[in-house]
């Protein structure tokens, strides 16, 4: 054990800027992205106020822009990315027994690549000009259609914001990438071969992959687009017989498999809780790795299922909406695989399970609707509209933001030695529940009744009151989840109860040290024999590698 | 389920090194695809002129497309060299393959005096020059980085700083340098063959 040396704050604030330790990094990228979370939130809030009543001017139209367009900018890059990369930062070196990443120096790079990269994209408010010159932040939606983002349409600096704010943290996330892969791939401990890795490491490295190949993409088109707007050159301008469909192309080239980018940590937390709060094994591991490397590739081939409403021919469409169903596939496969996990297991109904079964549930609800999508026909109708915003929630805020609370409940006395409180944890859970499935599910109605998406207003009389005031109503319920998420972390932080080094009865190795883990990980290398180590060796009598 | 017994063997691993630069080439594979998508998707598509065949020549570009390409056998027989621990090769060699890749950023300077001067043809004049400078520049600045890397390698050599063991670091800058030649042949193909 350490003895407590008083350090000055100038010296602990040195301590964590100029640290390479793969867990500070981690906490820091967590840290940065509960703050732009909340900050997410208060946009959403705001948008949800606006579009209560009908004909409502509590924002501007312009100010509305800025704000669906930072909402998802942020949640994307500012909240998913570094909340996930910072967790297989933390976790990914503990869970296979290594002491740090493998390039430790370009793992901090890569965080305060994303760190001022994200602070440029908030300082766009204050320095930047938007479509009419007055409003500072991006507005021109997260996907920054191509000509909108010309300089006839967009003479202010707003897009250069977004285009250099998400460069930099983009090229932040292509090396943290180049170092989870290596570090998978080379640092593992004795006895860890690829088929006994923990789940998560697996889908990290998948993950990690998908970054290395969708993430240039987006750096090649907005390098395209910045001289387009700042040199005149002509790669989105129509006028010089230029493509602007060629953005959307290569922008979804880069998106859909940025959205397995966000989810695949989400099935990596959701396939370690679990198996821990059933008691039992993760059913069919070896179908998951399976399930988890076709997705990998699948999501490449399937990004015009964005496009089909820009006039795709229909042998294309056809492709597309094949890919897109053949994509539910191994995804239906994980699901039934938690479904077999949780059958017959001893369920522990606690914080981290209730967000995991939510995920379970709600992800499966946005991934039929999403399998709706890709029928061509249908997308034909609901494109554009509520319910196609409702989808996407239900597949990232229920399941992804389900998923990362789950994971943090489960591995924060992991972090900081101190358990969550519990009482208020199952509030949190049930009243981000209930708002969730009020703000979202009424979406799907108001997209068939034909509200478009991205409109600041609307009129009444057309059968959209009652779902928009609904969806306004649970957003302030979600409000008062988040509210409480945030006390009980400093209530916790403060008064929580000590959690000891395994407080789920857990089988991962992170477990196996001290709460917080030592700067070295570990005191011995780890030799594991299974994928439950920590199972073998409270049952030495029935170790699990018998059988594996 | 059949009983096994334990085993723990050590898992079959790569060096870091080797992992960490074959990720950095497949990022920049994709980020050259990107570039290389979008000039075969815009040839043809110029609205005005000039268009390649009237102003790209092939002359000046094949001296320098050997060059390039004789730059990646000089930096593998200095590796050679360096793993027989001799330094004095080793130097000549590398400062063979730095000089050939300066060759090949000289001839594209001069290839773009003349585009510019002669034929007043820029980044902004069409779509072709859009995607042409666009393409063939960002591949002349990894060239151009690669030149640094390897003159400060050959610098260091001349120091005396370089021995056998730093070998393999010095592998992880040829792979890269193979990496910009094959880039380059793509490019070639693309701009001067197909595109032209």
């Amino acid at each position: 054990m350490t003895t407590k040396q008083h350090i000055p704050l100038s010296g602990k604030l040195h301590e964590w800027i100029t640290t390479v330790d793969h867990k500070k990094l981690g906490i820091m990228y967590i840290l940065c992205g509960i703050f732009y979370l909340l900050i997410a939130g208060c946009e959403a809030l705001m948008m949800r106020w606006q579009l209560a009543i009908p004909n409502n001017d509590i924002l501007a139209p312009e100010t509305f822009n800025a704000f669906f367009t930072m909402h998802g900018t942020t949640m994307i890059f500012l909240v998913g990315m570094p909340i996930l990369l910072g967790a297989a930062n933390y976790f990914v070196p503990l869970m296979i027994g290594a002491r740090d990443m493998a390039f430790p120096r370009l793992n901090a790079f890569g965080f305060w690549l994303f760190f001022f990269g994200a602070l440029l994209l908030y300082f766009s408010f204050l320095g930047g000009q938007g479509l009419t010159g007055e409003e500072g932040a991006p507005d021109n939606g997260w996907f920054a259609y191509a000509p909108l983002t010309s300089k006839t349409f967009s003479p202010g600096s707003a897009t250069d914001y977004w285009i250099i704010a998400l460069f930099v943290s983009g090229m932040g996330s292509i090396m943290t990438a180049i170092n989870l892969v290596t570090t998978i791939l080379t640092m593992r401990c004795k006895g860890m071969t690829m088929m006994k890795m923990p789940i998560f490491a697996w889908m990290m490295l998948v993950d990690a992959g998908l970054i290395l190949i969708a993430l240039p993409t987006l750096a090649a088109i907005q390098i395209m687009l910045l001289l387009d707007r700042q040199y005149g050159a002509h790669f989105f301008d129509a006028q010089a017989g230029a493509d602007p469909v060629i953005w959307q192309h290569l922008f979804w080239f880069f998106g859909h498999p940025e959205v397995y980018i966000l989810i695949l940590p989400a099935f990596a937390f959701i396939s370690e809780v679990t198996p821990v709060f059933s008691r039992k094994v993760l059913f069919g591991y070896p179908l998951m790795v399976v399930a988890t490397v076709s997705i990998g590739f699948i999501a490449l081939g399937v990004w015009a299922h964005h496009m089909f409403t820009t006039g795709l021919s229909p042998a294309v469409l056809s492709y597309f909406a094949g890919a897109t169903f053949l994509i539910g596939v191994p995804t239906g496969m994980k699901i039934f695989n938690w479904i077999a996990t949780l059958w017959g297991g001893q369920i522990r109904y606690e914080t981290p399970m209730l967000f995991a079964i939510g995920f379970i549930a709600m992800f499966t609800i946005g991934g039929l609707t999403g399998i709706m999508l890709a029928v061509v026909p249908m997308d034909w109708q609901l494109s554009d509209t509520y319910f196609v915003v409702g989808h996407f929630h239900f597949v990232l805020f229920g399941g992804l933001l389900f998923a990362i609370f789950s994971g943090f409940y489960y591995w924060f006395p992991k972090v900081t030695g101190k358990l969550l409180n519990e009482t208020i944890g199952k509030w949190q859970f049930w009243l981000l529940f209930v708002g969730f499935v009020l703000t979202f599910g009424p979406m799907h109605f108001s997209g068939f009744e034909g509200m478009p998406r991205r409109i600041y207003t609307f009129m009444p009389n057309r059968g959209l009151e009652m779902y928009n005031m609904l969806s306004s109503i649970g957003a302030g319920v979600q409000a008062i989840g988040f509210v409480l998420f945030v006390y009980n972390i400093i209530h916790s932080l403060l008064k929580g109860k000590p959690a000891g080094d395994d407080p789920w009865d857990a089988w991962t190795l992170e477990w196996s040290t001290t709460s917080p883990p030592p700067p070295w990980n570990y005191a011995k290398t780890p030799v594991v024999a299974s994928r439950r180590p920590l199972w073998d060796l409270k049952h030495p009598g029935d170790p699990d590698w018998e059988y594996e | 389920m059949s009983k096994r017994s334990q085993t723990n063997p050590i898992p079959k691993m790569l060096p870091p090194g080797h992992v960490g630069m074959m990720s950095v080439i497949t990022t920049e594979i994709f980020f050259f695809a990107s570039l290389i998508v979008v000039y075969l998707a815009y040839i043809g598509k110029s609205i005005s002129g000039p268009t390649p065949e009237e102003i790209l020549s092939l002359d000046l570009v094949s001296i320098n497309t050997i060059a390039l390409l004789t730059s990646s056998a000089t930096v593998v027989l200095a590796l050679k060299a360096l793993q027989r621990n001799n330094i004095a090769r080793f130097l000549k060699w590398m400062l063979a393959t730095a000089l050939l890749g300066a060759w090949f950023l000289v001839g594209t300077a001069i290839e773009w005096a003349g585009l510019i001067g002669n034929d007043h043809f820029t980044l902004q004049t069409n779509l072709f020059g859009t995607t042409f400078y666009t393409l063939v520049g960002f591949h002349a600045f990894h060239v151009t980085f690669g030149v640094c890397v390897l003159s400060f390698i050959w610098f260091c050599g001349l120091m005396g700083w370089i021995q056998e063991k730093h070998h393999q670091n010095i592998e992880y800058v040829s792979w890269y340098w193979h990496f910009v030649d094959t880039v380059w042949v793509a490019v070639f193909l693309v701009v001067y063959v197909i595109g032209r």
